[in-house]
């Protein structure tokens, strides 16, 4: 985790209209659109599997947990893989991106709890929200969206549904 | 991956001589008299302790100081190794791997197991008189009216030097003994040109004053002993019985010796040659260095990873070449497919472990029971050097042990039992692995009453597993012992009888895309036979496509291929059956398992997969072709889905998924009991 008060090294990336940050220290490369192999009945989150340098890699799209809609890539279009730590298991996993703009650093002090209502999202999913050039940037808590119980999340359950083909 | 961490290879090294230690005390339970036993058992546990202390492991080496205390009276032959000793010692090796593994858990309970190991030990006299085995070979037993000079004449073995050991080390422990006359026996020093500095050419003559330094002089050369030349005589017989000494040059060890001496003839010369070896001191007696090597698990993981991405990237190419008419192209991509294959057999190869490693830790187990249980078992293994990938040795273990226990539960009959068969009290488990074809088989068989198909029957039919007028044959009756919740033992031992554990032994062995076969003969006996394949890492699958996805067949598992026949589909409502030859097949449409909805093949195939007893057809839109197929486990956020056992990367780079047959196969045969109550096929 970040020091307190030092900047945050975060890759900005676009999922609908919103930019959201991740960890950079955590991110491994950034893919053009790979051929994603579906897996049947599994959540929609979790929907693919990726090659990424002869590793088999789950994909993740984070815009199921955000309740967002999921259009189809296009060619902005990018997966982020980075390290995830699933149920405390160091794990390499992919995040579909609609864009992904740079990496930059977040003022610490700029960096706000999310507020408990008055939110589109569900705010578990959310570890802080920063302002940059007046703008917000969501910063996602990876490792409670990742965490599952036997497979799947309460949420993930909620939110289960066959991935759109 | 800490490589550096001192006390981890401590650990490591630790846990392989308390293995060591293990084997040797089981060992000596067999065969109580065998000194190399004795002796090789005390030497585990004098490394231990040495290399516990230098780690600051202190209470490690202090409680294993008092272990070898007690046990010494062991190697000095005024104790005779029993059963009840070798229990407190197991016990005692148990204690130290605690202290090892967790010294801040503070492990209690060494006092009362050094208390009992003293007792023990103290307890148990030889019934023999001091077997003058005990001293170095040749050395007559100690007389009754003590010499009080002694004559001890030694040659080290010629690769001391090169192991680090110092001479002159030596004869500084002989003279704190008592007052020594060191002289140096040069009768074996060849000629200067023939001379080889790194072996110790140099004997050594060493008179003793003292009382009896057998065992002081047997730990000097507690290392050295079972390779050099060793005599130790009183005084005034020794002359006679030692080989004509050539004409010895003296050195006097308390004066700082050699560096003195001018330059004489040969014997000077070479004089000066053992005191030398500090060039080598660095270097650790380390047994085999030159010809094994230790590698963390992980690397080995790593580069099976690799050469299966080299696999798969030389696919492409292959793939790529074929539709080329460039010949050079041709040319260099079946060179790579060649290598590459080669490659691959070597790193599968250096995966191999032999099974023995996992064989040994058997003995305790049913040493334990043996005692447990009061049945007197004598354990047998055969084909330790059966080598298998050392992931499915991981994995076998737990499925071993239900097995063996339930050899020695329920196989093995009680002793008055036994007696009243007409058999050796001591009943017989024997395990045992050898090839066959591209698989391994294990067995564990015992010579015990043999699997009781009456009570079988009616535990099951007790139990709803099958009908009461269900006609079984004898396989599949004998089968029934791997149903869930079944156990034919008529009372709950600690061991075994809860009916958990040979599903679970099934489970696994499905996991490792294994079988299991019983065989039984009432009143001689059971074996059951596990065969796997000899990895888990690569396999040859069967490509298939369900809608847009392309899936891969285990090709072990598949029987056969056949069409789905036309119109079947008018009458499919709730009886998905194929009629195979006559028996009835029930089949999964994969497109409705997994949802699929892209348009299907008009003409449909049927992959008919076997899993154990069971078999169930596959339908899939189309047949692609044989693979091989690099298995790459399925992270967590999948692991849940079970109609897939891993995935693995195509030719042209994309994924596919493995399905797991086991599963399927269950899940279709569970469709038929649905469907067909009473007409289980």
């Amino acid at each position: 985790m970040t020091i307190p008060g030092a900047p945050m090294k975060a890759l900005t990336i676009r999922l609908e209209d919103e930019l959201f940050a991740v960890e950079a220290s955590r991110v491994r490369e950034i893919l053009d659109l790979v051929p994603i192999t579906e897996v049947p009945n599994a959540p929609a989150f979790a929907g693919g599997l990726i090659n990424v340098r002869g590793r088999v890699v789950p994909l993740a799209d984070l815009r199921v947990m955000f309740g967002m809609a999921r259009p189809e890539p296009d060619e902005d279009t990018r997966i982020v893989v980075m390290e995830v730590d699933i149920d405390g298991e160091p794990t390499i996993a992919g995040i579909l991106a609609d864009k992904v703009h740079d990496v930059t650093d977040i003022e610490a002090a700029s960096i706000e709890e999310a507020p408990k209502v008055g939110m589109r999202w569900r705010p578990e999913f959310i570890k802080g929200i920063g302002k940059r050039n007046g703008g917000f940037i969501i910063i996602p808590d990876m490792e409670r969206i990742f965490e599952t119980t036997d497979g799947r999340t309460p949420s993930l359950a909620a939110s289960e549904e066959r991935p759109a083909s | 991956m800490n490589i550096a961490d001192p006390t981890e290879t401590f650990r490591q090294e630790a846990r392989e001589l308390l293995d060591q230690l293990e084997a040797g005390l089981l060992d000596l339970e067999q065969d109580p008299s065998n000194q190399d036993l004795v002796n090789s058992t005390f030497r585990a546990l004098h490394t231990i302790k040495g290399s516990g202390a230098m780690f600051g492991f202190t209470a490690v080496a202090e409680f294993v100081h008092e272990f070898e205390t007690a046990f010494d009276r062991v190697r000095k032959g005024q104790s005779q190794a029993n059963a009840a000793l070798i229990q407190v010692a197991l016990d005692a090796k148990d204690h130290i791997h605690l202290l090892i593994e967790s010294p801040e858990s503070r492990a209690q309970g060494g006092d009362e197991i050094l208390a009992h190991l003293r007792v023990v030990v103290a307890g148990a006299p030889a019934e023999a008189p001091p077997s003058p085995k005990t001293n170095a070979a040749s050395t007559p037993a100690a007389p009754p009216e003590v010499a009080k000079s002694w004559r001890l004449v030694f040659y080290l073995p010629s690769d001391a030097l090169i192991y680090g050991t110092n001479p002159l080390l030596l004869l500084k422990e002989l003279a704190q003994i008592g007052p020594t006359k060191i002289t140096a026996l040069t009768d074996r020093v060849p000629p200067l040109e023939a001379l080889d500095p790194e072996v110790p050419h140099i004997g050594w003559q060493v008179d003793i004053e003292a009382d009896d330094p057998t065992s002081a002089i047997d730990d000097v050369f507690l290392f050295l002993r079972d390779n050099m030349e060793l005599t130790l005589a009183p005084l005034d017989t020794a002359a006679a019985e030692i080989a004509p000494l050539p004409e010895p040059a003296e050195i006097a060890i308390a004066a700082e010796p050699v560096a003195a001496e001018e330059p004489q003839p040969s014997a000077a010369i070479s004089a000066r040659q053992p005191p030398n070896p500090k060039v080598r001191a660095a270097d650790k007696p380390d047994g085999n260095a030159a010809s094994s090597l230790r590698v963390p698990a992980e690397r080995l993981d790593e580069l099976m990873d690799r050469v299966g991405e080299l696999v798969i990237a030389q696919a492409r190419l292959s793939q790529i070449a074929a539709l080329s008419a460039d010949t050079g192209l041709k040319t260099i991509a079946e060179e790579l497919e060649r290598l590459s294959s080669g490659l691959r057999d070597t790193t599968m190869g250096i995966r191999m472990v032999p099974i023995g490693s996992l064989f040994s830790r058997f003995r305790r187990l049913v040493h334990d029971l043996s005692g447990e249980l009061g049945k007197p078992i004598e354990f047998i293994t055969a084909g330790e050097e059966t080598e298998l990938d050392k992931t499915m040795i991981e994995r076998l273990a737990d499925p071993l042990v239900h097995l063996i226990r339930n050899s020695v539960d329920h196989g093995l009959e009680s002793a008055e039992k036994r007696a009243a068969a007409g058999k050796p009290a001591k009943g017989v488990v024997r395990l045992s692995a050898v090839y066959s074809g591209a698989e391994v088989a294990i067995s564990v068989s015992d010579d015990g009453a043999g699997l009781d198909a009456t009570r079988i029957r009616a535990k099951a039919e007790e139990n709803g597993l099958i009908a009461a007028d269900a006609k079984l044959t004898d396989q599949e009756l004998h089968h029934l012992i791997f149903a869930p919740g079944f156990s034919t033992a008529k009372e709950v031992t600690s061991l075994s009888g809860r009916g958990v554990g040979m599903d679970v032994v099934k489970r696994t062995i499905d996991g490792l895309r294994g079988t299991i076969e019983v065989t039984t003969r009432p009143g001689l006996g059971t074996t059951m036979t596990l065969r796997l394949p000899l990895t888990l890492a690569i396999i040859d699958g069967m490509l298939v496509r369900v809608g847009n996805g392309r899936y891969t067949i285990p090709l072990a598992a598949v029987e056969e291929c056949v069409e789905l026949p036309d119109g079947i589909e008018a009458h499919a409502k709730g009886r998905n059956f194929l009629d195979i030859r006559g028996s009835l097949v029930p089949y999964l449409r994969l497109r409705e398992v997994f949802g699929t909805t892209a348009p299907a093949e008009l003409h449909q195939k049927v992959v008919i997969v076997s899993s154990g007893e069971g078999r169930v057809g596959l339908v899939v839109d189309q047949i692609i072709g044989n693979n091989q197929t690099v298995i790459k486990q399925l992270s967590k956020l999948h692991s849940s889905s079970k109609s897939f056992s891993g995935a693995t990367i195509l030719g042209d780079g994309t994924v596919a998924l493995i399905l797991d047959t086991a599963h399927l196969v269950s899940s279709g045969q569970s469709y038929v009991d649905r469907t067909q109550p009473g007409r289980a096929a």
